[in-house]
């Protein structure tokens, strides 16, 4: 083997910096995120009215589609109110819907958000919840 | 490591085959929210085409030009930037006769016409020359009501619309806007802008949505006039219809909503 040597270090840096990031992590996951929708105005609602706009599963698969159309709805086309599959009427808003309930947006929305590393630039200009520190 | 032509199509085939099941996830959203439904809110208030009309013989102090603006500044969260005039962010300001009116103002004017500050805003061209330059159609006139709007998500801060707009009525913000606004006055229902898009007057698009008036009108206590210009029995129809009214900059053709009477 020509330059044997050279390559062979070479591999042992390469495995090196590549399997750094898992013993750094000392080979065990991340916790997994664990999204809480336990806001004081969600848990002041009784039982049976603790319902999202649309069901949980599609909430959680879509909310990124579902948001991404209400604002066109609404800033283009003027349409400001949503009428879901139950019939039941809301208003478009990322502000004042979504979030008078989800009043928790460092356990709802960035807990899921940081650990997928996805960064919406919705914060950028809506203003978030006034959270209490706990 | 060999393949023949034969086996290479096979292959390629099959997997388009299997890659045409992908489209299916693709469109979810559409089959799920097929059933439901958007409208505009039914307390809206409508118009074909909303103008306004200011009343200058009613601002006589101060305070009648700073209600109106602290109204309109405050409902939309705008920045109050001082320390550089030129990232100043203003919906509705004041302006000298002859940087509102150039071309018009004579040597002998009356000088109370000469000193009085206009109240100016966007306005809301019905031929607007901003949205004919956006790139992104960030910003564009609604056809139902004919407001100029602006969509911030779109917005790439090129600022072709401020080189464009006659009338000055954009504003850049050059750095992030949160640290220059009031956080005790902050509207938590409106949201803020972002460093590097530009924004305007929007004409309350949001209040008109929920019945209400735009927050300058409300405020001006009847200095201005709000209503629908191609409804003849309007009240800003019937001001015009019977009052001498002037509009900024005519000649340019862009037949501005904003009419100023004495």
């Amino acid at each position: 083997m020509y330059n044997g040597g050279k390559i062979i270090i070479g591999i042992l840096i390469f495995i090196g910096l590549v399997s750094f990031p898992f013993l750094y992590s000392g080979g065990k996951a991340t916790a997994k995120p664990d999204p809480k929708i336990d806001s004081p105005e969600i848990l002041k609602m009784p039982e049976n009215e603790r319902k999202c706009i649309e069901s949980r599963a599609f909430m959680k698969k879509e909310h990124m589609k579902l948001l991404n159309d209400w604002r066109d709805w609404v800033v283009r086309e003027g349409n400001g109110v949503y009428t879901n599959a139950e019939g039941k009427r809301y208003t478009m808003s990322l502000q004042n819907t979504c979030m008078k309930c989800h009043s928790n947006k460092t356990k709802f929305c960035d807990e899921c958000h940081n650990y997928a590393a996805v960064k919406p630039y919705c914060w950028d200009c809506h203003i978030a919840p006034k959270e209490k520190q706990s | 490591m060999s393949m023949n032509r034969r086996e290479f199509l096979k292959i390629t085939g099959i997997s388009t085959i299997l890659g045409l099941g992908g489209l299916s996830a693709a469109s979810g959203i559409k089959n799920l929210v097929e059933a439901q439904q958007v409208m505009p809110n039914p307390e809206a208030l409508k118009a074909k085409r909303w103008a306004m009309v200011v009343d200058m013989s009613k601002f006589k102090t101060e305070e009648d030009y700073k209600r109106c603006i602290d109204a309109c500044h405050q409902v939309h969260n705008v920045p109050y930037v001082t320390d550089n005039p030129k990232h100043e962010i203003k919906w509705l300001w004041k302006e000298t006769y002859e940087h509102a009116f150039p071309g018009t103002e004579d040597e002998y004017l009356s000088k109370e016409i000469k000193e009085l500050p206009f109240l100016v805003l966007c306005n809301h061209c019905s031929n607007p020359p901003c949205v004919r330059v956006c790139p992104t159609k960030a910003t564009f006139k609604r056809q139902s009501d004919g407001i100029v709007m602006m969509d911030m998500h779109r917005c790439i801060g090129c600022r072709f619309c401020m080189a464009a707009c006659p009338y000055g009525a954009r504003s850049f913000n050059y750095k992030d806007p949160r640290p220059f606004i009031n956080a005790e006055k902050e509207n938590l229902e409106f949201p803020t802008r972002t460093k590097g898009v530009v924004e305007k007057c929007t004409l309350c698009y949001e209040r008109l949505a929920k019945g209400l008036q735009p927050a300058c009108v409300e405020a001006s206590k009847g200095a201005l006039i709000f209503g629908d210009i191609e409804d003849p029995n309007s009240e800003v129809r019937k001001v015009l219809g019977s009052r001498y009214s002037f509009r900024r900059r005519p000649e340019l053709g862009t037949q501005p909503s904003v009419y100023y009477i004495f």
